[in-house]
């Protein structure tokens, strides 16, 4: 067992445990930060993505003795009261089913969007590659991150036809 | 059924408890099943400034908040927001006044069961009457509190308005009186057409916590002094543990315990495995790569999807061992047919990989379980619970989690009985189990693999004569679901009755064969369906074009000749067409290289309709360029911003299940490992169009999780075949050959 002072969220915690424990489990089973996500551990999945120094990285990846001064970032300290334009837009756009990768898909896009404020779609999918929504909700994680970025987007419409009222887009049903 | 007699005010952690140990649950839970048993002593009698609690479901609080609580397991479906957002709707409340809260395991809200896209249907009515029921009784008390006729009175906005007088009273103002009220035997529900919240997008209750990364699933439990827990089974189905190193592995850094836990047969049951517990995950993980156990890997070890497709060819070849459903004779409409055609279609067993890994936290204290866990079946979990060690069921309490997917894989709760065999053993210390990736894929209970083999035949107007299909399935003896008893065959799946064309067609046969496995499987997203449709809605296409009609117009005419049963072909008839509007379908406009593909499917009660556009390059590259969704779910869609999600989410997750996924069986066992090797949809191969559109029709509302999966493939098959002139007939369609010049 080792001794290890991090920098998580702007914040100093000290923790004691093997070299080799990934920073994913540091977070969630010695600091309580449960908000990263364990879905491989072998850094396919995404559900784990935390900022070092503001570059996503894969928490079950990274063992703890690696990570140094650097700043950690979690989903729990991407903003103080989830008020980042992509924690706004998931909620308003309705982006999860299941939830359980948002965060990991939060992290990523916050890191393109800070390096790339206006992103393509091309520029979002390659981006998002590497983090699964196994409920694939990928139409909204993407419009998601337009909606953040103030790209516009007209990709979601559905309509109910015969009876019921006729929807617009979500876009025009959050305005 | 007894009622609580509760004399003292009561908070609500209390109120659940109190109601699980009465075992007739909560006060009037069950009022709305058990007519005639509401009555003034039924009433909770708040203390003052306590809340109105007409039933099981809600609670309004004098200061205005009304806490309605979610019963079924939220698994990405939505239903934590949308069965909430019926009782809003009767009840007559502003959504921004509500806080939803989720139900433990509780014999007062009835099944929490959260499969078949059944949570809508069998809710949806008692809901309205719960919502009405309670606004009855708001009205009533304004009306008395004021003098006035309650016919006078109208609901609205969390309070009741006297329009002659103008006078309104909040419902948290009401909240003492209202509790003092008998319930009404008959409520009056609203007209559809006033609906304020049904139908619009509410966005999910849980949403914030998502994007903040609060806990709320079941591997975010963490109870005091927790301990970690991992357990390994035999890599090859049916295997037992002979021994295992346990003393080398309790002798490791943070590991507290290891031991065997002899497990039964059930295939889906408490598999015979190697528990290793620590003070921590990591702990717990280390300690595993120095574990070695000497397993009897029984009979099954040398089983593999080679000797299985091998011998699935040979059975093709003859006449199946069972037929299931036959009209006319068929094999004389195929002697006399001017064109027959056969194809052999099949597809491999698949996993759920749901994203959060099997968990369970347990702890056995005191001769009684509690368990938190991310079930889809809780009360499944909590019965095989009590037969696996002999508890009775007041001493298994289960708390619901929020679940990280779902598809069918948490309708078994093997996890559930791991972590409580574990949690007896540790005794009096809480312990989360936590499989690893590998462990779900190993031990899943998969989606079975299928061969089709088919005949169908053409007169010379091109009209269907005669259709044959041959399934060979898979057959297991420790059938698992609770069964380890077992001795004869039992198929895994199988073709049912009513699986379309049948009941279309004056000469139909389907037939059934078995290939005996001991792979454990279970109901994969749209069960049966989700491949079925795959071979029909193919194999339709086949017909259409070897008879050079049109795929939608081919269709069609087959929907006008129902023979009998209860599919409902104007029903489907009218999503095919919507569909086919919507979707500007007209194959012939597209250049080589790209296609339109069209499909239709009834499960689930939802009867839809789905054409897909694709582009294949000239070195065989897919793209799918757009789908377009026609559903008919009923007469109200209840959360347009769920239903939508679900219907995208469907096709994609569809698609991906059809292009990427498949496992392969070697000695025994699954050869594939993590996401690495089983390689699952990313956002670069979602469409960037999908399109949903919902007919409403005079029928009940029902379920939307399940029924848009099924004719996915097809539409993407069709499609491909449109674009390039191969036919797929096989998953997973990433190893097709798509080239064309």
């Amino acid at each position: 067992m080792s001794k290890y002072t991090l920098q998580i969220n702007g914040q100093s915690h000290s923790v004691d445990v093997t070299p080799d424990t990934p920073l994913l489990w540091v977070l969630r089973d010695h600091l309580g930060l449960v908000g990263t996500k364990f879905g491989c551990g072998i850094g396919q999945c995404g559900a784990c993505t935390v900022h070092l120094n503001g570059v996503p990285t894969r928490g079950c990846m990274t063992p703890v003795s690696t990570v140094g001064r650097k700043q950690v970032t979690t989903i729990e300290g991407l903003s103080t009261d989830g008020s980042h334009p992509l924690q706004k837009a998931w909620c308003e756009l309705d982006v999860a089913q299941c939830g359980y990768c948002q965060a990991g898909q939060i992290m990523t896009a916050a890191a393109l969007l800070k390096e790339n404020p206006k992103p393509t779609d091309q520029d979002i999918d390659d981006a998002m590659n590497g983090n699964l929504c196994r409920c694939a909700t990928y139409l909204r994680i993407r419009a998601g991150i337009k909606y953040a970025a103030g790209v516009t987007s007209s990709d979601n419409n559905s309509h109910i036809t015969g009876g019921g009222a006729t929807v617009a887009s979500i876009q025009e049903a959050i305005k | 059924m007894s009622t609580p007699t509760l004399s003292r005010p009561i908070d609500r952690r209390d109120f659940l408890k109190l109601s699980g140990l009465a075992g007739g649950g909560l006060v009037l839970g069950f009022y709305l099943k058990s007519a005639g048993a509401s009555s003034a002593a039924d009433i909770v009698k708040p203390a003052a400034g306590s809340e109105f609690r007409p039933n099981a479901f809600i609670r309004i609080a004098p200061n205005g908040v009304v806490t309605l609580v979610s019963k079924q397991p939220e698994i990405g479906q939505g239903i934590k927001t949308s069965l909430p957002m019926i009782i809003a709707e009767e009840l007559e409340v502003s959504w921004k006044d509500v806080v939803v809260v989720q139900g433990d395991l509780d014999p007062a809200y009835g099944s929490q069961s959260a499969g078949g896209s059944r949570s809508t249907p069998t809710n949806y009515n008692d809901f309205h009457k719960l919502g009405a029921t309670a606004r009855t009784m708001l009205i009533d008390a304004a009306a008395q509190t004021w003098g006035v006729p309650a016919a006078e009175c109208t609901a609205a906005a969390t309070a009741v308005h006297h329009a002659a007088s103008n006078r309104t009273l909040s419902y948290g103002e009401l909240v003492a009186k209202a509790s003092t009220l008998p319930v009404p035997a008959t409520v009056k529900l609203k007209e559809p057409k006033d609906y304020k919240l049904l139908g619009t997008r509410i966005t999910g209750v849980d949403n914030p916590k998502i994007v903040t990364g609060q806990p709320l699933f079941g591997i975010d439990t963490r109870l005091p002094g927790m301990l970690y827990a991992v357990y390994e089974k035999c890599p090859v189905f049916g295997g037992k543990v002979v021994s295992a190193n346990l003393d080398t592995i309790k002798a490791l850094p943070g590991v507290k315990d290891a031991f065997i836990i002899e497990g039964t047969s059930n295939l889906t049951g408490l598999l015979p495995g190697v528990a290793i517990v620590a003070d921590s995950t990591w702990a717990a993980y280390s300690a595993r790569k120095q574990l070695k156990v000497t397993w009897d890997e029984g009979k099954f070890a040398n089983d593999s999807w080679d000797t299985f497709s091998t011998k699935a060819a040979e059975m093709g070849k003859n006449a199946g061992a069972t037929v299931i459903y036959k009209e006319g004779d068929v094999d004389a409409a195929l002697a006399g047919a001017a064109k027959t055609i056969e194809a052999a279609y099949s597809y491999p067993f698949i996993s759920h990989a749901s994203i959060e890994p099997q968990n369970c936290t347990a702890l056995f204290k005191d001769g009684a379980f509690e368990l938190w866990a991310p079930s889809q079946n809780p009360g499944g979990g909590q019965g095989a619970v009590v037969s696996q060690f002999g508890v009775p069921k007041e001493k298994v309490t289960v708390h619901l989690t929020r679940s990280g997917g779902g598809f069918g894989r948490r309708l078994s709760n093997d996890y559930i009985l791991e972590a409580a065999a574990i949690a007896q053993k540790v005794n009096g210390t809480p312990v989360k189990l936590t499989w690893s990736r590998e462990d779900d894929l190993h031990h899943d209970h998969f989606r079975p693999g299928g061969f089709h083999f088919l005949k169908g035949g053409l007169d010379a107007a091109g009209k269907v004569v005669g259709w044959k299909n041959h399934f060979v399935t898979f057959a297991t003896k420790a059938a698992g679901r609770g069964d380890d008893t077992a001795v004869t065959l039992r198929p895994v799946s199988g073709l049912d009755v009513e699986q379309f064309p049948a009941k279309f067609l004056a000469n139909y046969r389907g037939e059934q064969s078995l290939i005996e496995c001991n792979v454990p499987t279970g109901p994969w997203r749209a069960p049966n369906n989700n491949v079925f449709s795959f071979v029909m809605q193919s194999f339709i296409d086949e017909l259409a074009h070897a008879a050079g009609r049109d795929p939608v117009e081919f269709r069609l005419e087959l929907l006008s000749q129902k023979l009998g049963g209860a599919y409902d072909a104007k029903r489907m008839t009218g999503v095919v067409k919507l569909v086919a509007e919507k979707a500007g379908w007209n194959p012939k406009k597209f250049p080589r290289g790209q296609g339109q593909g069209i499909s239709f499917h009834f499960s689930h009660s939802g009867y839809i309709a789905q054409v897909a556009e694709v582009t294949i390059s000239q070195d065989g590259q897919l793209k799918v360029d757009r789908f377009v969704c026609a559903c008919d779910i009923g007469a109200q869609i209840v959360n347009l911003s769920g239903a939508e999600n679900q219907v995208q989410g469907s096709i994609v997750d569809g698609i991906g299940a059809a292009v990427f996924q498949e496992l392969t069986i070697e000695r025994g066992r699954m050869t594939q490992n993590n996401f690495n090797d089983y390689p699952m949809i990313r956002m670069p191969d979602a469409p960037a169009k999908i399109e949903v559109h919902f007919l409403t029709t005079n029928n009940p509302t029902t379920g939307l999780g399940e029924p848009c999966i099924p004719p996915v493939a097809p539409a993407l098959g069709n499609a491909i075949f449109a674009a390039c002139g191969k036919r797929v007939r096989q998953f997973p369609l990433s190893r097709a050959d798509l080239r064309w010049t």
